[in-house]
């Protein structure tokens, strides 16, 4: 046991060396840290200035989604929350579970806690309609964002910010009209996701083509570019592909590559990939349901109720998309894709 | 240290024993020593598989269609090769999965934070992840508690970190494009390049899985560490009696896992150009899944390289053959778990009917 001690002492101390050296030797002159700091510098627009611009008391805003670990999607439309919060001197609160189940005890200790604004998903709506009848019980106004539309009103939300999935799908049915397409893909990366199954439904309604789904394992990038790979080798006569988030559109770009196939590949959601493929050309258009809206709106929209009993929509979701984004657009979306908020 | 004598395959009840007459030592036929190999009943199962689908799917026997299942196998075989080795040494470990998106994340953001080259991330990575597969090995040896728990706890912790480290220093959960870095391309030649044979193009990783199995062979059959491992695996209180340094054993497994990651994760790193940090959860059960259809027995001392081999090719056929054979989607998983079912049945009943021959 004592050699195997000074074996780990002796890799503990390599490391440590290696870790001091290698910061000294060995530095790339292009991209990496120090160019974006330059460019931070040289384009003056720094993070927007984290003060309130109100004096309304310090309320507690929640927010609740059904996202999983580490999900990019998700990263955006906190970033939007949050600036929102800092501008309307709120304080902001954030959890999240894929389990329905346990995104309905979150919900339920928030309430617990008395916070003042509550917004919520509905992706497992079942899972969340006692909680959220709780809520309503204790006098928290609840809005409901990005997945839910049709259960708000009945659930009791104030509004409903987000993309309607079915629209969202018939619009880029609708683009792939325009674009001449005839036989599409359409790429679902979590197998059982209700909003995915709407997407690929509502394009297929709208293309006049003829539309396949292909699930894929989501968290295993290979197998993604594989799985796409091989169906573009089964079927060398499809001309588009459509995969459902940012991520998944470059993996669908090489397995395009490597079959040799002549498919144009589209995306739901923007990423600073997509926008630099969109303006290299290797993407035809993305489908942008603007997360940061979703995150902004949402407790701006709590701050609006507390302060002056304002609401929108009337009861009918307020859309956020889709906004289909192509090359010509690409461009000046880059920098915000950069930040993270867009 | 090479042996000529073939090597003792089945379990070894207790080494050294000084059994008049014993069975192993009389001669065997090239025959019977093939009836013996572990992976015996995998290749038959693939076989099996192989011809299903090039009678059911029309487009599976073309050779882009077989560059593309290779590398659907090399990308799971590639992990499934230590995965193997460190079964057939008696041990699991739940945290590989994670571990390949670990190696992945520190050498994006180490390059990036520090604006090194990238060959300098790469190294770093490798360094950080043996440490992290001597860590398990380690504490498995220290504490002596079951690989299931102390791995269970090094896959929270890295899924955790990998989260939590990335948003902290990338202040987004996936890590920043380093494309436009000095060595990323001579990079992504060794970690991700294709070779065109023909018009087919084949990724580098089936040369990196290829690679892998021979040398995992030749430790398993044709060294001493390879003799430590199987005795290890059948009974480590028997191994440790004859002077075999259990717990020496156990951490070059452990480290073994630990390498095989940083090839994957490089693969995933250079081929994608970003990389998300909640990646890798479940692949682990995928290797583990490869590893036992490869003929490796759940509690120790039996398996092989090949096998595993074998085992991670029979998965890439069947998940890619599906796509192939264009069935409907609806009904994948069901396919994918049917099909791995019954190649596993296949491998168990020929591997029986083998040993009742001998």
């Amino acid at each position: 046991m004592a050699k195997v001690g000074t074996g780990v002492r002796a890799v503990g101390a390599v490391l440590a060396a290696v870790l001091g050296a290698s910061a000294l030797a060995g530095c790339s002159s292009t991209g990496g840290l120090r160019a974006e700091q330059r460019a931070a510098r040289a384009s003056a627009e720094g993070q927007a200035a984290g003060r309130a611009a109100v004096s309304t008391p310090n309320w507690t805003v929640a927010m609740v989604t059904h996202s999983g670990d580490g999900d990019t999607f998700w990263d955006i439309v906190q970033r939007g929350a949050k600036q929102a919060a800092e501008k309307d001197n709120i304080k902001f609160l954030y959890a999240h579970s894929d389990q329905g189940q346990e995104q309905a005890q979150q919900v339920q200790s928030y309430i617990d806690k008395k916070v003042d604004g509550l917004i919520v998903t509905l992706a497992k709506p079942d899972a969340m309609k006692d909680v959220l009848a709780k809520a309503r019980k204790a006098g928290i106004p609840v809005i409901t964002v990005n997945s839910g539309a049709e259960q708000s009103k009945a659930f009791g939300a104030l509004a409903h910010i987000g993309q309607d999935e079915s629209i969202a799908g018939e619009a880029v049915g609708d683009e792939l009209d325009k674009r001449g397409k005839k036989k599409a893909l359409c790429v679902i990366h979590e197998q059982g996701n209700v909003g995915h199954e709407q997407r690929c439904a509502g394009a297929k309604k709208t293309f006049d083509g003829s539309m396949t789904n292909l699930y894929v394992d989501g968290t295993n990038m290979p197998d993604v570019q594989a799985s796409i790979e091989a169906k573009l080798q089964a079927d060398p006569s499809i001309d588009a592909v459509v995969t459902l988030g940012a991520p998944f559109a470059d993996a669908a770009a090489q397995a395009k590559k490597s079959a040799d196939s002549k498919a144009e590949i589209d995306t739901f959601d923007l990423n600073a990939a997509v926008a630099a493929s969109l303006q290299a050309g290797t993407l035809g258009f993305a489908v942008d349901q603007q997360p940061y809206l979703q995150g902004y709106e949402a407790v701006d929209l709590l701050w609006l109720y507390r302060y002056n009993a304002d609401v929108l929509g009337g009861g009918r979701p307020v859309l956020t998309g889709p906004q289909i984004i192509t090359q010509r657009d690409a461009g000046a979306l880059a920098g915000y894709t950069k930040r993270g908020t867009r | 240290m090479t042996t000529s004598a073939p090597p003792v395959n089945d379990r070894p009840g207790g080494p050294g024993g000084p059994g008049p007459a014993d069975e192993r030592l009389l001669g065997t036929s090239p025959w019977r020593k093939l009836l013996g190999r572990p992976e015996l009943g995998a290749v038959v199962g693939a076989l099996a598989v192989f011809l299903f689908f090039a009678v059911v799917a029309d487009s599976f026997l073309r050779m882009t269609s077989f560059g593309t299942v290779l590398y659907a196998a090399s990308t799971i075989g590639i992990m499934a090769v230590p995965v193997a080795l460190l079964m057939i040494g008696g041990e699991f470990d739940l945290s590989a999965g994670v571990m390949v998106t670990s190696s992945a994340l520190v050498t994006s953001m180490f390059s990036y934070q520090m604006t090194a080259n990238v060959w300098v991330g790469v190294f770093v990575s490798l360094l950080v992840t043996l440490a992290l597969g001597a860590f398990n090995g380690f504490m498995l040896t220290r504490t002596k508690l079951p690989s299931f728990i102390i791995t269970l706890g090094t896959f929270l912790m890295l899924t955790g970190l990998n989260l939590g480290l990335t948003k902290l220093i990338s202040s987004t959960v996936s890590t920043k494009a380093i494309g436009d870095m000095e060595g990323f391309s001579s990079a992504k030649k060794l970690f991700a390049s294709q070779l065109t044979v023909g018009n087919t193009e084949f990724k580098v990783t089936i040369l990196w899985w290829i690679a892998l199995v021979a040398v995992a062979t030749w430790i398993l059959l044709r060294t001493r560490f390879g003799n430590w491992i199987f005795a290890v695996g059948g009974n480590a209180d028997a191994a440790r009696a004859v002077g075999v340094p259990v717990a020496k054993t156990r951490i070059g497994l452990y480290m073994g896992v630990a390498f095989c990651a940083w090839i994957s994760g490089q693969h995933l790193l250079f081929s994608f150009d970003v990389v998300q940090s909640g990646e890798g959860v479940g692949n682990e059960l995928t290797y583990i899944i490869a590893a036992v259809i490869g003929g490796c027995l759940i509690t120790g001392g039996y398996g092989s390289a090949v096998g595993s081999a074998v085992g991670a090719f029979i998965f890439g056929m069947t998940s890619k053959g599906i796509v192939y054979a264009e069935w409907n989607p609806d009904w994948f998983k069901f396919f994918l778990g049917a099909m791995l079912l019954l190649a596993t049945l296949l491998n168990a009943w020929v591997r029986k009917r083998a040993e009742a021959t001998r």
